[in-house]
């Protein structure tokens, strides 16, 4: 699963993972974070970066399920485990409930911590159903946003927990 | 008056004005589409990294980049002497240059450039240059910068390190406050902080196949980057591009411009491949233009009633080692005193000075917050002299709407009164203030932003905003403008106004905005200028796309044109709306008949009443107000203050989207409390065996204290709906005015919590012990400035107020005085 090449004195690492449910092969230098990983050798810029230091959460995303802040991780770590960017919500054509209520609420301003409130969101509810306004402060406490205040941001993943239980179904055809 | 200046529309009823919506950006946010800076990647791409000084203030000796010139990887360095043209944001501080070529200002001053393969050979290379500086002495602190003339930190300004220094007297003020039956005289300190935007500035320059050159950058204000690189690249502004990607927020931290967008511009004419920087986040520390630190001196006359007999201020501005937009700034800090209480008359004497310090420049409320601050302090402290309430006291003072200030500024709708009455409601303020038990209080205060400044940056008579618009057979409608999305929702205000306009949904409407080489000209995203300046452009844009339009149906349905309505994305007889065409059929037969279509609009602002110079910073075409209460817990052991609760009503005109202005008005809040209790742009000098240089204290977002979820109150928003008739449908500004209110409003809940003053933020709990120390000790229980240093104040300029026989210009010309004895003296 995890290979070092040498070229030239240098190591490069190559890694097979799963990113949003697909599995991925990928080269890249040893020193990479699995930010630098994803927006740069994947593509995948929705992860965003406010310090490149672990301080701002706005790179967070999903590893194994549970919230990491990519800039820490290194990517030769996240051989054969499972990422989960905000380019991984959408299902089927169709929008995360979490993503319809942001976007509905108020709760994306400049939109560039959201991919991180999202996914750190999509994991908390994915430990509890129907979290209280305590529970989602404390959940979403490691990403700063300089936009919104958080109010319409509370407010859009608890709307999120509404529809999601007006129609179960669609949550689980997310988490699948 | 302009043209597109217009009366409110006599409806209510909107299809899309007014109604909580999904801004039209929303899905491309919350799917990570949103295409930030540098989020952009171009084959053949090189990275660039800036060397930045890490001396405060020095001399540059010599530069030697040869060894970097050959370290594996990197294809260019530049320095000083390869961008020998300055720049500034404002013609009158053209005082910048790409890379420092002679001399650096602050510790973080940008001196030399790598260009390479990727970014960690660029960082590599940055080690392998030499620089040898000539240390000079280090301005720490204004008053160094006014007791030490020489060595200067720039060879232009008025004289030694003061930048600029201004004096206005409106009306006789000393007259004023000998009437007067009480005098407050009080200091007050407002420390800087900066902008903190969550995206981290990033520009990326590519030569097109045809040699013109295209900039991506995180910019506020693409049109102001556009003159400076044709001014420094010496290159046709036509054959430069400049887009302005959506910025991950702005707060006035992106509308200057900067040295890695000159150097990444440079380098990719030089190479022919594109080149971009990111900056980390302790250059954005650096870069900066943030509050400047603010010592104010205020004296207010009050008679027994309330009124207010004459006010004087005066300011003392670290502006840092630039000019950035400084000399409005100072200008803003004496502009907006008058606005909300009715100001007889009124003494402003203002200085900026220069010190060895990242630049400061426009933050959310720009020059503004700083004597706001103060102004509501000691109204708070009138009201207890006077043994009024505080509500009471501002609503027996509000400034009347349609009326002319003391220094000539002009007040259309004010709905102030409101917006306090609104706040004292909610709040349950006549229950609360004065009785809750000890360790909790309740603060409240007010404030008041423009919607757009009146005047261009740049002395000019052309649109401030320009729309564009185009449709065709397929019925699709595409806006164009150079405005720019920073988070704000300006893409959503504009696209809204043509979609009500023209009866269709906003989703139905495309948007191009901030592309200079697309896009007509508008200033940018500051000055809380966007709904109000583009909306009117857009409004008129809009309406000459519907007359189009409904020429064409009238002729088919043979109706009056005055009969044609539109709506639900259908054009129809008003009277009969069974009668008429879907939206694609109607655009078809208007192209038929009139040929391609594409409409424009344009607004420029009415003409400032005043006509001194200096008048210029000030007027706009409408103002905003807020009222706010903030009510706080502080625990007299530690000094600790939370806030529970905030509320907040705001005078919006009309809201053009309730969800947006509703975000705006929260995230102000949340702001203002960052500012109130914890944030701060501070400096220390290192140990003197390492160099002892002036560096920031914490470039970091660790340390820099912002609020997380955890500390962020539950907000009340109240919006007061009075529209305005220089308004689009009526709609005032709300990015900035609701912050105003936050941070006075917290020093007032302070006090009425545990009796302390604390007359400077931010006000943090070392303060508030050491003012309930004080108090214990029997003395006054304030924490805060002592005293304000010396300032040679020039001769004021003199300008009669309106009631007093004035027309707007000064009676006297202290410039034109000083100007002849200098010549004199020469």
């Amino acid at each position: 699963m995890k290979n070092l090449i040498e070229i030239g004195g240098k190591h490069r690492a190559h890694v097979a993972l799963r990113i949003n449910g697909e599995a991925v092969e990928v080269a890249f230098d040893t020193y990479k974070t699995l930010l630098e990983v994803l927006r740069e050798d994947l593509g995948l810029t929705g992860t965003k970066h406010g310090c490149e230091l672990g301080e701002c959460g706005a790179c967070a995303v999903l590893l194994d399920g549970e919230p990491v802040l990519s800039c820490l991780t290194l990517g030769v770590e996240c051989a054969g485990r499972e990422v989960c960017t905000v380019e991984g919500l959408a299902a089927d054509g169709r929008l995360h409930p979490l993503q319809e209520a942001l976007a509905d609420l108020g709760g994306a301003q400049c939109g560039y911590c959201t991919p991180a409130i999202l996914v750190t969101a999509q994991a908390l509810l994915s430990r509890v159903a129907a979290p209280s306004r305590e529970q989602i402060k404390e959940a979403l406490s490691g990403v700063l946003c300089r936009c919104t205040g958080y109010q319409q941001i509370f407010e859009s993943v608890e709307e999120a927990v509404t529809r999601m239980a007006r129609s179960p179904g669609r949550r689980e055809g997310v988490e699948a | 008056m302009s043209d597109t200046t217009r009366k409110p529309p006599a409806t209510d009823r909107f299809g899309v004005i007014g109604v909580p919506r999904r801004r039209v950006d929303g899905r491309a946010k919350v799917t990570g589409q949103t295409r930030f800076a540098d989020d952009l990647a171009l084959p053949r791409m090189l990275h660039a990294r800036l060397l930045r000084s890490p001396v405060p203030h020095a001399r540059i000796r010599r530069i030697r980049t040869a060894r970097a010139r050959k370290h594996p990887g990197v294809q260019l360095v530049l320095t000083g002497k390869d961008l020998p043209n300055e720049f500034g944001i404002l013609p009158v501080s053209q005082d910048e240059e790409p890379l420092c070529s002679e001399h650096v200002r602050y510790v973080g001053d940008p001196v030399a450039a790598v260009i390479a393969r990727d970014e960690l050979t660029a960082f590599e290379a940055l080690d392998l240059i030499d620089v040898d500086y000539e240390p000079l002495r280090t301005y720490a602190t204004p008053e160094d910068s006014l007791g030490h003339p020489e060595p200067r930190i720039h060879d232009y300004g008025e004289e030694g390190n003061i930048h600029k220094r201004a004096a206005f007297d409106f009306g006789d003020v000393d007259a004023a406050l000998a009437e007067a039956d009480e005098v407050l005289e009080d200091l007050f300190f407002y420390e800087g902080n900066t902008h903190l935007p969550m995206e981290q500035h990033a520009a990326l320059a590519a030569v097109d196949a045809d040699g013109k050159l295209t900039l991506w950058s995180s910019t506020q204000t693409p049109h102001y980057v556009h003159r400076a690189l044709a001014r420094v690249l010496e290159l046709p502004a036509a054959h430069i591009r400049v887009i302005a990607c959506p910025n991950g927020g702005g707060f006035g931290g992106k509308s200057d411009i900067f040295n890695h967008e000159m150097v990444v511009a440079k380098a990719a004419l030089l190479l022919d491949r594109p080149v971009k920087i990111c900056l980390t986040r302790e250059e954005v520390f650096y870069a900066h233009r943030g509050r400047h630190p603010v010592l104010m001196r205020m004296k207010t006359g009050f008679k027994r009633d309330g009124s207010i007999t004459g006010m004087q201020l005066e300011t003392l501005v670290d502006g840092g080692g630039y000019g950035s937009y400084g000399v409005a700034s100072l200008l803003y800090t004496g502009a907006l005193q008058t606005v909300t209480y009715h100001v007889p008359r009124y003494r402003f004497r203002g200085c900026r000075v220069f010190t060895n310090k990242p630049p400061c420049g426009p933050k959310r409320g720009h020059g503004t917050p700083q004597p706001r601050f103060g102004q509501e302090i000691q109204l708070d402290k009138a009201a207890e002299r006077l043994r009024l309430d505080p509500a009471e006291l501002r609503l027996r003072i509000v400034e009347q709407p349609d009326t002319l200030t003391a220094n000539w500024l002009r007040i259309g709708t004010i709905g102030l009164a409101e917006c306090i009455r609104r706040v004292v409601e909610v709040s349950d303020w006549n229950d609360r203030f004065r009785k809750l038990p000890e360790g909790r209080g309740v603060g409240l205060a007010c404030g008041s932003y423009l919607c757009g400044a009146g005047l261009p940056i740049y002395w000019n008579k052309l649109p401030q905003s320009g729309v564009q618009l185009r449709l065709d057979r397929s019925g699709e409608v595409t806006v164009f403008c150079g405005a720019t999305e920073i988070g704000q929702g300006s893409d959503d205000v504009l696209v809204g106004i043509v979609a009500e306009v023209l009866g269709i949904d906003p989703f139905d409407v495309r948007c191009v905005t901030g592309d200079t080489g697309l896009t007509p000209v508008d200033l940018g995203s500051y000055s809380s200028r966007v709904t109000l300046m583009m909306g009117n452009a857009a409004i008129q844009a809009a309406e000459r796309a519907r007359e189009l339009i409904a020429s064409a149906v009238a002729e088919q349905l043979e109706l009056p044109v005055s009969r044609i309505g539109f709506g639900g994305r259908r054009v129809f007889d008003v009277e009969n709306a069974e009668r008429g065409m879907d939206w694609r059929e109607a655009v078809g037969l208007a192209e038929e008949r009139h040929g391609t279509l594409g409409t424009v609009g344009s607004y420029t602002a009415p003409r400032p009443a005043a006509r001194f110079k200096g008048g210029g910073v000030g007027p706009s075409p409408a103002y905003s107000y807020t009222a706010a209460v903030v009510e706080v817990e502080v625990d007299t052991s530690t000094g600790w203050i939370s806030v529970p609760r905030v509320w907040i009503a705001h005078d919006i005109g009309r809201a053009l989207n309730p969800t947006l202005v509703r975000g705006q008005v929260e995230g102000s809040v949340y702001m203002g409390l960052g500012e109130a209790l914890m944030e701060e742009q501070a400096y220390r000098r290192l140990p003197p065996k390492l160099s002892g240089a002036l560096v920031h204290k914490f470039p970091s977002m660790l340390e820099y204290k912002s609020l997380t979820t955890h500390d962020m109150p539950e907000v009340v928003t109240e919006l007061i709906e009075d529209p305005e008739p220089n308004g689009p449908f009526g709609a005032k500004e709300v990015g900035q005015g609701p912050l105003l209110p936050i941070m006075p409003a917290v020093a007032n809940a302070v006090y009425d919590a545990v009796g302390v003053r604390i007359d400077e933020v931010p006000i943090t709990p070392d303060k508030v012990l050491k003012a309930l120390d004080d108090k214990a000790k029997g003395g006054p229980g304030r924490y805060g400035p002592a005293r304000f240093p010396e300032v040679e104040w020039p001769e004021a300029m003199q300008v009669p107020p309106p009631w007093e026989d004035g027309d707007g210009k000064a009676v006297n010309d202290p410039e034109r005085k000083r100007a002849a004895k200098l010549a004199k003296v020469l």
